[in-house]
């Protein structure tokens, strides 16, 4: 298979990943008065409220979904961005920079998201 | 399940959802992709407003106090939607990958009968679920949580 064809599989893989944790993401964050479900939300009042964010940080599982997510939903949503801006056929030069500028892009978020995850979690203890 | 009454090519009302050359998927595809610029655009922005958290209370207050009132929440409504579709669509195109929901491959026979027929229940199921879920999503926006302050 060609190394297009490896990613376009894992892309579709990602989509599944997102589709599993995304969908519980929503669950908790937007959904949260039309499903209560007081594991997630512990404080009460709003999901984004500071006492909830907390409560979840505590929790290990937020972490690691969080970065399975972040992981699969950057490599699914830029790889995507990736192939629109291909189609646009501007060249090869254009394409090596996209390519890079994405990849840089897409790393450097993880990193950044990995770490504040991990953080939030630490900080969460620490309270 | 769909059938030509009388005309060959008429399909009646029900030709509307069965019928075409521009199928409802090839409008799905379209639809995917702008909802997937969408949700990308938002995502790497949301990554680093929420990251926010990491640096305690005081910080979170303040990213969450940047992106609050209506016009927010309006735009994250529209996210939500754009969230709805492109999962369930995109539900649809992995079965369509894999082959599920279609049927056998069969070799063509005259009288031809169209991909249509097997792919669109389908893309109305994924359509069905994308409403259920912004339902779902519209229900806890405006009506439960009445967020929307005039």
């Amino acid at each position: 298979m060609t190394r297009d064809g490896k990613l376009w599989t894992w892309h579709v893989l990602a989509g599944v990943v997102i589709f599993v944790f995304l969908g519980l993401h929503m669950l908790i964050m937007h959904l949260d008065d039309v499903i209560r479900i007081a594991w997630w939300n512990p404080a009460g009042g709003h999901p984004i409220d500071w006492a909830n964010v907390v409560a979840r940080g505590k929790m290990i599982f937020f972490p690691i979904t969080y970065t399975v997510l972040l992981g699969a939903a950057l490599f699914h949503g830029l790889y995507g961005l990736k192939n629109i801006l291909f189609e646009l056929n501007l060249g090869t030069a254009f394409k090596r920079t996209v390519a890079l500028v994405l990849l840089l892009l897409g790393a450097g978020l993880f990193v950044y998201g990995t770490w504040a995850a991990f953080a939030a979690t630490a900080l969460a203890r620490s309270l | 399940m769909l059938t030509a009454k009388g005309y060959p090519n008429r399909l009646g009302v029900w030709g509307w959802v069965g019928g075409g050359r521009w199928g409802v998927e090839r409008y799905l595809y379209t639809l995917h992709r702008l909802t997937g610029l969408g949700l990308v655009f938002y995502f790497l922005l949301h990554i680093l407003v929420t990251s926010s958290r990491a640096f305690g209370e005081a910080a979170w207050a303040a990213a969450m106090g940047r992106v609050t009132g209506p016009l927010f929440t309006i735009g994250e409504y529209l996210v939500f939607l754009a969230f709805a579709f492109h999962a369930a669509n995109g539900l649809r195109l992995v079965f369509i990958e894999l082959g599920w929901g279609v049927g056998k491959p069969f070799e063509p026979v005259y009288p031809y009968k169209t991909s249509v027929d097997f792919q669109r229940p389908l893309a109305i199921a994924a359509l069905v679920l994308a409403a259920l879920l912004a339902a779902a999503g519209t229900l806890d926006f405006f009506v439960l949580h009445g967020e929307v302050t005039p």
